[in-house]
C-alpha cells in the first residue's frame, strides 16, 4: 500500500523475479551465456537511481529476506506476481523457476501469485508439466520467453502450431493471462526477433485469453501499439518502461507514456517492477509523483490522473488476476473500470 | 576509468600525434613524425569511414553511439576495428550488419590493404567475425539458423527511419505554424533546408523512394505513394511513435553501454542528450573517406 497526498494506492507488482544466477548455478560449458545474461540484466539496473544499484555479486543471488524487504516492507507492494524464466540451457536449476518461486513464496501466504511457463518445443512432456504446475501452484498466468534456447533451437513464435496447442491446453486448465516477453533470437535469425506480429495472431485466435506484452514490446513500441489498438485482449506490461526510462531518460519516459496512453489507454497498462532488476520503491513513488509536463511537445498526449495511476499501479492487474481489492483502495463511481477491454478502440480502423 | 582489457596495443596509436610544427629536428623526433603522424591521420579517415556505418535499428552512426571501441591503421595499411555493443545478447542479425558494413567501409579506403573488424563481448562474436572476414554472408555464417540474407530486415528498418524522419521534419514545420492539412501537398523542395531533411532524403533514396525536390514531403514508406489528406492524421501519429520508439530504445542502449564499459567512451562517441528535436549528429555532407597515397606507403 502506498499513501500519498491523502490518496491510497493498492500496488500489484505484476512482473518480478526471485532468481539464482550465481556461478554455482551455471551449466558447465555454458558459463559465458549464464554470465552474459545476468550482466546484461545488471546493466539495466544501472539505469535506475545510483543509490539503488547493487554489486554484481548481490545481484546474481539475493536472499528471501532481501526480496521481502525490498518489495513489501520498503517497496509498498501489496501483491506480487512471480514471472518465471527457466533458461535451463545456461542455469543448472533454472534461472527463476515456478518451483523456486513457490518454495520461497509459500512461507508468506497471501503475498504472491505464481505464474508458470511453458515451451511449445517440449511436446507432450511439457504439456504434462504445465498441467502439474497449474494444479500444484494454482497458476492463472504463464510467462513466455520466445527467445529461449532449447536443444539447438533459438526460440519460437507464438503463432507456431505447437504454441497454439499449448495455448489451447493452458486455456482448458484455467489459465487466463499470457505474459509475452520477446528476446533477441528466434528462428530464422534473419527475421526481426522482436516483431510482435505473432502475438497479434494468437490474440485474435484466442479471444478468451489476455495477452500482456511485457516491456510494451520494447524495442518495438510502435508495432506493439498498433496491435494493442486493434486487439481488445492485449495489454501493456510496463516493466522496463518505468525502470529503464523514468530516472535515466525522463523526457523519453514522458513521450513513451504519452504514446501508450494514446494508443493503449490507462485501462490496459499494468505496473511491474522487474525486481530484482529494479526495486519497486523508487518506481512506485516516482510514478505517483509523475505528471505529464505542461509543454507544447506533449500537448496532444492524454493526461493521467490519480484514478489512472491507481489502475496502472494495481487495479488493472488485480482485475486480470481476480485479486480482491479492499474497499478503501477502489475507485469511486465514475472513475472508470480497471482493465476494461473496450476502451482501446480509439483509433481502430483509422 | 580504465579501458577494457586487452586493447593496450591498439590504443597506443590513438594517442594524438605530436604536432608537426615546433618540434625538434633530431633523428629520433623525425622518425616519430614519420612513423606516427600518418597513422593518426589514417585513424581519422577510418573514423570517417565508420561514421557512414549505422546501427540499422537505431538509425545512428556506430561512432556516435559509442560502438567503436578502437580503430587503427598501420603505416602498411593494415586496419583493425574493434566494435562493442550494449549487451552480450544484442540481436545477432543487426550485429552482423554493423560488422559487415564496417568491414566494407574500411576495406573501401584506398590506402587499406587489409581490414579486420572484430566484434567483442558478444555471444555470436565467433560466427559473426569469422563470417564477415570470410565474406560468407549471413546465411553461411549462421549455418542452419538463417534462411536468407538481411536485405529485407534492413529495408524494414529503413522504412521505420523514414517514418521517424517524417516526424523530425514535420514537427518543426507545424511548430512554426504550418497548417497540417497543407502538408500532403508540399514537396521536399518546399521544406526549409535542415539536417533532418537531408537525412530523410537520404533514407528515402536508399529505399529507392522519391527523394528529389519535386517529390511529395509525405509518402507511404512501403510503396512511395503520396499520403492523402484522409490518411494524414494517422500517418503523422505513426511517424511520431516510430520516432519515440527508436529514440527511447537508443537512450536505453546508450545507458547500458555506458554501464557495461564503465563510462569508457567509444571512438567518436557523442550523445545528443534528450530531445525534443535534436537530430543525432551526423555529417550533412559525406566526409572524405580516402587516404591519400602519401599517408600509406
Amino acid at each position: 500500500m502506498y499513501e500519498h497526498n491523502g490518496e491510497k494506492y493498492f500496488i500489484v507488482d505484476s512482473h518480478m523475479h526471485y532468481w539464482n544466477a550465481a556461478p554455482d548455478n551455471w551449466v558447465p560449458g555454458a558459463e559465458q551465456y549464464a554470465k552474459g545474461w545476468i550482466e546484461c540484466f545488471h546493466a539495466y539496473q544501472g539505469l535506475g537511481p545510483p543509490e539503488t544499484h547493487w554489486t554484481i555479486e548481490h545481484f546474481q543471488k539475493y536472499s528471501e529476506d532481501d526480496l521481502m524487504k525490498d518489495v513489501f516492507e520498503d517497496g509498498h507492494v501489496d501483491m506480487a506476481i512471480f514471472q518465471p524464466t527457466d533458461l535451463k540451457e545456461w542455469y543448472k536449476e533454472g534461472f527463476n523457476t515456478t518451483q523456486r518461486n513457490n518454495e520461497m513464496g509459500r512461507k508468506h501466504p497471501g503475498k504472491f501469485i505464481y505464474n508458470t511457463n511453458f515451451d511449445p518445443r517440449d511436446s507432450d512432456a511439457g504439456l504434462e508439466e504445465l498441467r502439474r504446475n497449474v494444479e500444484t501452484y494454482g497458476c492463472k498466468g504463464v510467462k513466455l520467453y520466445t527467445a529461449e534456447w532449447n536443444n539447438g533451437s533459438r526460440g519460437y513464435k507464438l503463432s507456431d502450431p505447437g504454441a497454439y496447442r499449448y495455448l489451447e491446453a493452458a486455456q482448458k486448465l484455467g489459465i487466463k493471462n499470457i505474459h509475452v516477453h520477446k528476446g533477441p533470437t528466434i528462428w530464422p535469425l534473419d527475421k526481426d526477433a522482436f516483431d510482435v506480429a505473432d502475438v497479434d495472431h494468437a490474440a485474435t485466435d484466442f479471444p478468451g485469453l489476455n495477452f500482456i506484452v511485457e516491456h510494451v514490446g520494447l524495442p518495438r513500441i510502435d508495432d506493439f501499439c498498433y496491435m494493442a489498438t486493434q486487439e481488445p485482449n492485449v495489454y501493456a506490461g510496463l516493466s522496463v518502461v518505468v525502470g529503464a526510462l523514468m530516472h535515466a531518460r525522463p523526457n523519453f519516459f514522458n513521450r513513451v507514456m504519452g504514446e501508450l496512453l494514446f494508443w493503449v489507454g490507462e485501462d490496459k497498462m499494468t505496473f511491474g517492477s522487474d525486481y530484482g532488476i529494479w526495486e519497486p520503491k523508487w518506481q512506485v513513488e516516482g510514478f505517483v509523483d509523475w505528471e505529464m509536463p505542461d509543454r507544447e511537445e506533449y500537448a496532444d498526449y492524454p493526461r493521467l490522473n490519480t484514478a489512472g495511476k491507481k489502475k496502472i499501479l494495481g487495479l488493472n492487474a488485480a482485475r486480470l488476476y481476480d485479486i480482491e481489492v479492499p474497499k478503501e483502495f477502489r475507485l469511486p463511481a465514475g472513475a472508470g473500470t480497471p482493465a476494461a477491454q473496450d476502451d482501446a478502440q480509439l483509433v481502430a480502423g483509422a | 576509468m580504465s579501458p577494457p582489457k586487452g586493447r593496450a596495443a591498439v590504443r597506443t596509436v590513438l594517442v594524438p600525434p605530436d604536432p608537426p610544427q615546433g618540434r625538434g629536428t633530431s633523428d629520433e623526433g623525425r622518425q616519430r613524425l614519420i612513423k606516427r603522424a600518418p597513422e593518426a591521420r589514417g585513424q581519422q579517415s577510418l573514423l570517417a569511414a565508420l561514421e557512414t556505418v549505422r546501427d540499422p535499428e537505431l538509425d545512428e552512426p556506430i561512432t556516435s553511439l559509442g560502438f567503436v571501441a578502437s580503430c587503427a591503421v598501420s603505416a602498411a595499411g593494415d586496419a583493425q576495428v574493434r566494435l562493442r555493443l550494449p549487451t552480450y545478447f544484442c540481436a545477432p542479425n543487426f550485429a552482423y550488419l554493423m560488422v559487415a558494413d564496417a568491414y566494407d567501409a574500411v576495406s573501401a579506403l584506398p590506402g587499406v590493404r587489409h581490414a579486420e573488424v572484430l566484434l567483442e563481448d558478444h555471444f555470436a562474436a565467433g560466427a559473426i567475425n569469422g563470417g564477415v572476414a570470410a565474406r560468407a554472408g549471413f546465411v553461411r555464417s549462421f549455418d542452419g539458423e538463417a534462411v536468407s540474407e538481411l536485405h529485407a530486415l534492413r529495408a524494414d528498418f529503413l522504412r521505420k527511419a523514414v517514418m521517424a524522419g517524417t516526424d523530425q521534419v514535420c514537427r518543426p514545420l507545424l511548430a512554426a505554424g504550418a497548417d497540417p492539412a497543407a502538408l500532403p501537398a508540399m514537396t521536399l523542395g518546399e521544406v526549409p533546408p535542415s539536417r533532418a531533411l537531408d537525412r530523410l532524403r537520404s533514407r528515402r533514396a536508399e529505399l529507392g523512394l522519391p527523394a528529389g525536390d519535386d517529390a511529395p514531403l509525405l509518402i507511404e514508406p512501403h510503396n512511395g505513394a503520396p499520403v492523402t489528406e484522409a490518411a494524414l492524421p494517422l500517418h503523422l501519429r505513426k511517424a511520431t511513435i516510430t520516432r519515440v520508439s527508436i529514440e527511447a530504445n537508443s537512450g536505453i542502449c546508450r545507458g547500458m553501454l555506458r554501464h557495461r564499459y564503465h563510462d569508457t567512451k567509444g571512438q567518436g562517441e557523442s550523445d545528443p542528450g534528450e530531445p525534443g528535436g535534436v537530430v543525432p549528429p551526423e555529417p550533412a555532407e559525406p566526409r572524405p573517406t580516402t587516404l591519400r597515397s602519401a599517408e600509406t606507403c
